[in-house]
C-alpha cells in the first residue's frame, strides 16, 4: 500500500494509463494512509466513499482508453474550493454546515479531467493566516519535525492542510489558493511545490473569496513536473471570473526541458532584509550558483518598493475582506445566532461566527475603508502597489525570472507568533510582492535548516509566462536533488 | 427676471424651495445587471434568484451587455456626456434585503457625466434642468414586514436588477416642476426604450431632495425624501416637506439632513432615523470587476439608433403638421400617445387628428379612467371616423355621436353608422323637399327671414331637425342661401 | 496608539461584530499595532502616482443579456436557517 502512495502523480499517471495499477487500488491506498494520518489534522472532511465511487469511473474509463489528463489521480481540495454537494466551510465557524450546491471552475476542471476528490483539506479560517493555526477545525501539524525535537510545527499557511497532505504523502497533489503567500509559504515550510498562476490564470468562480484582487488558486505538489500537470488541468478562460483572462493554456509540462541556457535570473537586491536567517542567505547563494551553473545569467535587479509591500497588502487584503465577509450574516446559509433584532443578529452571529483573526483583518479592513481615512489607507496603498507592479516591470526588462528565498524563516512551533499578529505577518514578506503585481510565483524545496527543516527557493516569474517559470523551477529543483521527506511519526 | 410667483410665503416673508431629483430606474433587459436571472415582474418569492443575487460563497458578477448600452442610450437621450471608461464600486452596508453585505453602483467614475433635459410645464413654458451623472446600479430585495408577528421576509427576485440613477442638479423650484420634470424623464426613457417607466411596478421611483431658503441666499440645509412611487405623491411630498421646513425654520429650529419617508394616506413625510444611524459606506472599487471601457464608435452606433425623442418630435409636429405648439406637446408627452396620433393623421387632414385625439378621444379615456393601451378605440377606427366626416357621409356633429358609440361598444364607425342610418342626406331633392316642408308650415318665419335674412340659422336647425341631423350642413345652407337671397343693405 | 476604545465601538458596529466591553482594550491596541505599522507607507511619494485597482490588465467583459439561471429556490433557500415558505426569515425589521 505505501508504495503506492510513494509515487508521484506524473508516474502514477503514467501507471495507470499503463494499466500497471488501477485508480481504485491507488485511491484505497490514499484512503488508508488519510486515515493513519489523522493525528495531522490535514483533513477536515475525508469522503472515502466519493472517492472509491470516482476511481470506479476512472478505471471504466481507463480501461476504453478514454481517461482524462488526470484519470484516477486522488487529490485533496482545499476547503475554500465550493465542492458541490460536499460541505465546504473554508474552516469557518460562520459556514457552518454548508453544502454549496455548485463546483467551483477550478474543481470542476480536475473532476472533468478524470480526478478523484479524496477530501476537503484544513486551512486558514477564511485563508486568514500563515500557520493554519486560525482555522476553526483547529490546527494542522507539519510532518516535518525539527531533528531530536518533538516539538509540534506548522505546516505555513493559509493552505496548510494541503501542503501537509503532500508532505506526508496523503494525497498526490492538492489545490490551495495565494492571496499573499498561502500557497509558497506553506510549500516552502514542507518540503514541496507550491505553485501560484498569474492573477486571471485559474478561475477564482466558486472558490470562497478572501481578497478579490489578490487570490489566485495554485497547486501544491511533490514536484515541478506535477506542478505543471495540475496547473494544466485547473487554468483556462472562465467566462463567469471577469477577471479571468481568455488565453490559450498551453502544455506546461512541455515546458520543463531542463535547458535554461541564456536565461537572465535576476536577483533582487531588496530581499536581503535584516534579520533573515544566515542558512536562508546562503541557501539563497546556492540557489544562484545552480543556476548560473546550469547556464543561466545572473542579472542584479532593484525592486525599490519592496519594503513598502507588507504594509500596503495589509491594507488592501483586509478591505477587500471586510467587504467580501459582508455576506455572512446569517440570513441566508450558515450560521445564524438569534438576536433582540436584525442587527443583533448580524453582530451577534459574527461575533460567534468569525475567529479572532478574521476580526482583526474585518475590523482593519473596514477602518481603512471609513470616511476620513479611506485616502490615507487604502488609496495610498493602492497607490505603493502600483510602484510595486512598476518595480517589476522595470525588473523585468533586464531578466526573465527572479529567484529569492520563499521565506525568512523555517517552519515554526505551534502557538509561537499565535498572539503576535505583526511577526505572523512578516512570514509573508518575500511571497506578498508578486500578489500584489498579479505575477506568477513557485516555490520548490532546496535544502534544509540546520535543524533539519526544509527551506524553500522562490521564482517569481513574468505575467502569464509560466512556462519560463516552471523550466527554471525544474532546474532548480534538479539541481537541489531535495529527498529528504519527514518520518511518519503520526503513523501509530 | 427672478420669478417669484412659486415662494412660499412665511410668516416672516418668502421663502423659495431649491429641489434636486434622483430617479430609480429599472432598466429593460432579459436578465439581471451581473447575473443571468430573469427580471420580470412579479413572479413567485425567490424564482428569480440566481446563485450570484443570492450572494453565496464564491460567486462573482459578470455584466450585461444590454445594460451598458441601455445606460449609453439614455445617456445620449438625456443630451449627456458618455464616459468611456467607468468603474463599478461597493456600497458597503447591512440590510437582509441586500445579500452581498454591498450594492455595487458607480460612486466616483459613472458612466454618464452632465446633461440636460427640457421640461414643459402646465403653463406651455419649458425650462432647462441639468443633469449631474447617470450611473448604474444593482437593485436590493424586498422585505415584507406583515407576513409573520416577529419576522420579516425576504424575497430576493429583484436583488441585482440592473438600475439607472438620474441625479439632476438643485434646479427645480417648485412642486410642478418636479413633477414636470419626472414625466419628460419618464417620456425619455420610454421614447428610448431603456424603462418601462411604471411607477406602479416601481420599475421607475424618485427621491426628492427639498431645502427651502430665503431667494437669492445660500442653500438650506436639505432633506431626502426616498422612494416616492408616483407623480402625484411628488407633488404632495414636496409641498407637505417645504412647508414643514419652513415652519421649523420661522419657529427658531434648524434642519437636520436626514432621509424621511412619505406617507401616502396621511399625506406627510416621516423621519427615517432608524435607517440613517451611522452610516458609512465605504465605498471601493469592486475588486471582483474591472474599469467598464468602450469605444467612441461603440457610442456613435448606438446613437444612430436613437429614436426621435420628444422635443424633437414636438418641433416636427408643429412644423409639418402646423399644430399648436401646446397641442404637440400634449401629443408628444408619451410615446404611445404620439405614435396614436401618427397613425390616425397619416394621409389625413393632422389638425383634425390632432383635434380628435387631444379632445374627444383623450377626454374620453380621462372620463373612462382608461389610457391608450386599454382604449376601446384604436387609431384605425378613429381615423375611418375622420374619413367618413371627410367624405361627407356623415357631418362632424354626428360624428361626435358615432364617436360614443365607438368608446361604448369598440365597433367600426362604418359599421355604427350603417346599423344606425346616420348616413347623412346629400340628395339635393331631399333635403329640399325637407325645406320646403318647413317652410310651408311657418309661413310667419319665412316672411321675417325674407326681411332679416340672418333669421336663416332658425330654418337650418329645424331642416336638421327634420332630417335628424342627417341633412349635410353644407348643403342646407347653400339651398337656403337660394331661397333667401340677401339684400342689397346686407 | 492610533485607535481607542471608542472607534473599535464605531468600527465594530459598522463590520456588524458585537465586541464586549472588556475586550475593547484588546482590539483598540492590535488595532493601533497594526495602523502604526502600516503607517510607513507615508514615507513614499505617491504624488504622481495612480491607484492600482486589478492586477489585470485587461477591461471588462461582457456577457450577453441572456436569461442563463434556472429557477434555484431549493437550491439558493436550502441552506437558511428560518426559511419559510419560499423565503428567507430574519427577526423583524422596523422602519
Amino acid at each position: 500500500m505505501t508504495e503506492l502512495t510513494k509515487l508521484n502523480l506524473a508516474e502514477a499517471r503514467d501507471k495507470l494509463v499503463a494499466k500497471e495499477i488501477t485508480a481504485q487500488e491507488l485511491t484505497q491506498a490514499y484512503v488508508s494512509a488519510i486515515e493513519a494520518a489523522r493525528p495531522l489534522n490535514a483533513y477536515v472532511l475525508e469522503t472515502a466513499d466519493k472517492a472509491i465511487e470516482m476511481a470506479k469511473a476512472s478505471d471504466a474509463r481507463l480501461q476504453k482508453g478514454e481517461g482524462g489528463a488526470l484519470e484516477g489521480v486522488p487529490l485533496g481540495i482545499k476547503d475554500l474550493f465550493c465542492t458541490k454537494d460536499v460541505r465546504t466551510t473554508a474552516c469557518s465557524h460562520i459556514l457552518d454546515g454548508y453544502v454549496p450546491a455548485y463546483e467551483s471552475t477550478v474543481t470542476a476542471n480536475l473532476w472533468a479531467d478524470g480526478a478523484v476528490l479524496l477530501g476537503k483539506l484544513n486551512n486558514d479560517e477564511f485563508a486568514m493566516g500563515s500557520s493554519n493555526e486560525t482555522s476553526y477545525e483547529g490546527a494542522v501539524v507539519n510532518p516535518w519535525r525539527r531533528e531530536g525535537d518533538d516539538t509540534q510545527l506548522v505546516p505555513g499557511g493559509s493552505s496548510g492542510g494541503s501542503s501537509a497532505a503532500v508532505a506526508a504523502e496523503i494525497a498526490l497533489a492538492t489545490t490551495a489558493t495565494d492571496t499573499g503567500g498561502s500557497i509558497r509559504q506553506p510549500a516552502a515550510f514542507t518540503g514541496t511545490v507550491g505553485l501560484k498562476p498569474t492573477y486571471g490564470r485559474c478561475s477564482r468562480w466558486g472558490v470562497v473569496a478572501f481578497a478579490s484582487s489578490l487570490d489566485q488558486p495554485g497547486p501544491i505538489t511533490r514536484t515541478v513536473r506535477d506542478a505543471a500537470v495540475m496547473l494544466k488541468s485547473m487554468a483556462g478562460f472562465d467566462p463567469k471570473d471577469t477577471t479571468s483572462v481568455d488565453a490559450p493554456v498551453p502544455d506546461y509540462e512541455t515546458a520543463l526541458t531542463g535547458d535554461i541556457r541564456g536565461l537572465k535570473v535576476g536577483i533582487p537586491k531588496e530581499y536581503r532584509v535584516d534579520g533573515m536567517a544566515a542558512e536562508i542567505d546562503s541557501l539563497w547563494q546556492q540557489g544562484i550558483d545552480w543556476l548560473k551553473q546550469a547556464g543561466a545569467e545572473i542579472v542584479d535587479v532593484s525592486l525599490p518598493h519592496t519594503k513598502y509591500a507588507l504594509p500596503a497588502y495589509y491594507i488592501v487584503a483586509p478591505a477587500e475582506a471586510s467587504s467580501n465577509l459582508a455576506r455572512y450574516d446569517g440570513v441566508r446559509y450558515g450560521l445564524r445566532v438569534d438576536g433582540e433584532n436584525i442587527s443583533d443578529m448580524y453582530e451577534q452571529t459574527r461575533a460567534a461566527g468569525f475567529g479572532d483573526e478574521v476580526k482583526r483583518r474585518v475590523m482593519v479592513g473596514t477602518y481603512v475603508l471609513s470616511a476620513g481615512y479611506y485616502d490615507a489607507y487604502y488609496i495610498k496603498a493602492q497607490k505603493v502597489r502600483t510602484l510595486i507592479a512598476q518595480d517589476f516591470a522595470q525588473a523585468y526588462e533586464k531578466c526573465d525570472v527572479l529567484l529569492t528565498p520563499t521565506t525568512p524563516t523555517p517552519a515554526f512551533g505551534i502557538g509561537e507568533k499565535l498572539d503576535d499578529p505583526l511577526s505572523m505577518y512578516l512570514n509573508d514578506v518575500f511571497t506578498v510582492p508578486a500578489n500584489l503585481a498579479g505575477l506568477p510565483g513557485i516555490s520548490v524545496p532546496a535544502g534544509l535548516s540546520a535543524n533539519g527543516l526544509p527551506l524553500g527557493l522562490q521564482l517569481i516569474g513574468k505575467t502569464f509566462d509560466e512556462e519560463t517559470l516552471l523550466r527554471a523551477a525544474g532546474v532548480l529543483e534538479e539541481a537541489a536533488a531535495f529527498t529528504a521527506a519527514p518520518e511518519a511519526w503520526w503513523r501509530a | 427676471m427672478t420669478d417669484t410667483s412659486n415662494y412660499i410665503e412665511g410668516l416672516t416673508g418668502s421663502w423659495e424651495i431649491v429641489m434636486g431629483l434622483e430617479i430609480h430606474a429599472q432598466v429593460v433587459s432579459n436578465s439581471k445587471l451581473f447575473s443571468g436571472a430573469p427580471t420580470e415582474f412579479g413572479a413567485e418569492q425567490n424564482t428569480q434568484v440566481s446563485l450570484v443575487d443570492a450572494a453565496l460563497p464564491g460567486m462573482l458578477p459578470v455584466i450585461n451587455e444590454k445594460c451598458v448600452e441601455q445606460a449609453v442610450r439614455t445617456g445620449l437621450g438625456l443630451k449627456a456626456q458618455v464616459n468611456l471608461r467607468s468603474v463599478f464600486d461597493r456600497k458597503n452596508y447591512f440590510y437582509p434585503d441586500l445579500p452581498q453585505g454591498y450594492q455595487i453602483s458607480q460612486f466616483k467614475d459613472p458612466i454618464i457625466g452632465e446633461g440636460l433635459v427640457e421640461i414643459d410645464l402646465p403653463d406651455g413654458s419649458t425650462k432647462d434642468v441639468r443633469i449631474e451623472r447617470l450611473h448604474l446600479e444593482q437593485d436590493a430585495g424586498k422585505s415584507l414586514h406583515d407576513q409573520h408577528p416577529s419576522m420579516s421576509f425576504v424575497d430576493l427576485n429583484r436583488s441585482g436588477v440592473a438600475l439607472m440613477e438620474i441625479v439632476s442638479m438643485p434646479d427645480m423650484r417648485c412642486a410642478e416642476e418636479a413633477q414636470a420634470y419626472v414625466k419628460k424623464i419618464r417620456a425619455i426613457l420610454r421614447y428610448l426604450g431603456t424603462c418601462d417607466g411604471n411607477m406602479e411596478q416601481g420599475s421607475m421611483r424618485a427621491d426628492v431632495n427639498v431645502s427651502v431658503r430665503r431667494p437669492g441666499e445660500e442653500l438650506g440645509t436639505r432633506c431626502e425624501i426616498k422612494n416616492v412611487n408616483s407623480i402625484r405623491f411628488i407633488g404632495q411630498a414636496i409641498e407637505y416637506e417645504a412647508r414643514r421646513q419652513v415652519e421649523v425654520i420661522e419657529d427658531g429650529g434648524t434642519i437636520t439632513q436626514e432621509t424621511r419617508l412619505f406617507d401616502s394616506k396621511a399625506g406627510v413625510t416621516r423621519s427615517m432615523r432608524s435607517k440613517e444611524e451611522a452610516h458609512d459606506y465605504r465605498y471601493f472599487p469592486d475588486p471582483d470587476l474591472l474599469p467598464l471601457v468602450f469605444t467612441q464608435e461603440y457610442v456613435d452606433a448606438i446613437a444612430a439608433t436613437l429614436p426621435e425623442l420628444p422635443d424633437d418630435k414636438k418641433a416636427r409636429f408643429v412644423s409639418d403638421y402646423g399644430l399648436s405648439i401646446y397641442d404637440a406637446g400634449v401629443l408628444v408627452s408619451e410615446k404611445v400617445r404620439a405614435e396614436f396620433f401618427e397613425d390616425v393623421a397619416k394621409g389625413r387632414d393632422a389638425k383634425m387628428a390632432s383635434n380628435w385625439v387631444t379632445g374627444d378621444f383623450f377626454g374620453a379615456l380621462n372620463k373612462a379612467g382608461l389610457t391608450i393601451e386599454t382604449s376601446p378605440v384604436n387609431a384605425k377606427q378613429l381615423g375611418e371616423l375622420i374619413d367618413l366626416i371627410k367624405d361627407d357621409t356623415i357631418s362632424g356633429r354626428i360624428a361626435k355621436d358615432v364617436f360614443e358609440i365607438m368608446f361604448e361598444t369598440g365597433d367600426d364607425p362604418a359599421k355604427i353608422v350603417d346599423e344606425k342610418g346616420l348616413r347623412q342626406v346629400t340628395d339635393l331633392s331631399a333635403i329640399e323637399a325637407a325645406i320646403d316642408e318647413v317652410m310651408a308650415a311657418n309661413p310667419d318665419k319665412v316672411q321675417q327671414a325674407i326681411e332679416k335674412p340672418k333669421m336663416v340659422g332658425w330654418f337650418v336647425g329645424q331642416v336638421m331637425k327634420a332630417t335628424s341631423g342627417k341633412a349635410n350642413p353644407q348643403a342646407v345652407n347653400k339651398l337656403l342661401a337660394a331661397k333667401f337671397p340677401p339684400s342689397a343693405e346686407d | 496608539m492610533s485607535v481607542d476604545q471608542n472607534t473599535v465601538r464605531k468600527v465594530a458596529h459598522l463590520a456588524r461584530i458585537a465586541v464586549q466591553e472588556d475586550e475593547l482594550d484588546h482590539f483598540a491596541k492590535e488595532m493601533s499595532t497594526i495602523l502604526d505599522w502600516v503607517e510607513q507607507l507615508s514615507e513614499v511619494n505617491t504624488d504622481q502616482v495612480e491607484p492600482m485597482t486589478s492586477a489585470v490588465a485587461q477591461n471588462m467583459r461582457v456577457r450577453a443579456d441572456e436569461v442563463t439561471s434556472p429557477p434555484l429556490r431549493d437550491e439558493v433557500t436550502r441552506n437558511a436557517s428560518g426559511a419559510e415558505d419560499g423565503f428567507f426569515a430574519v427577526p423583524k425589521v422596523v422602519e
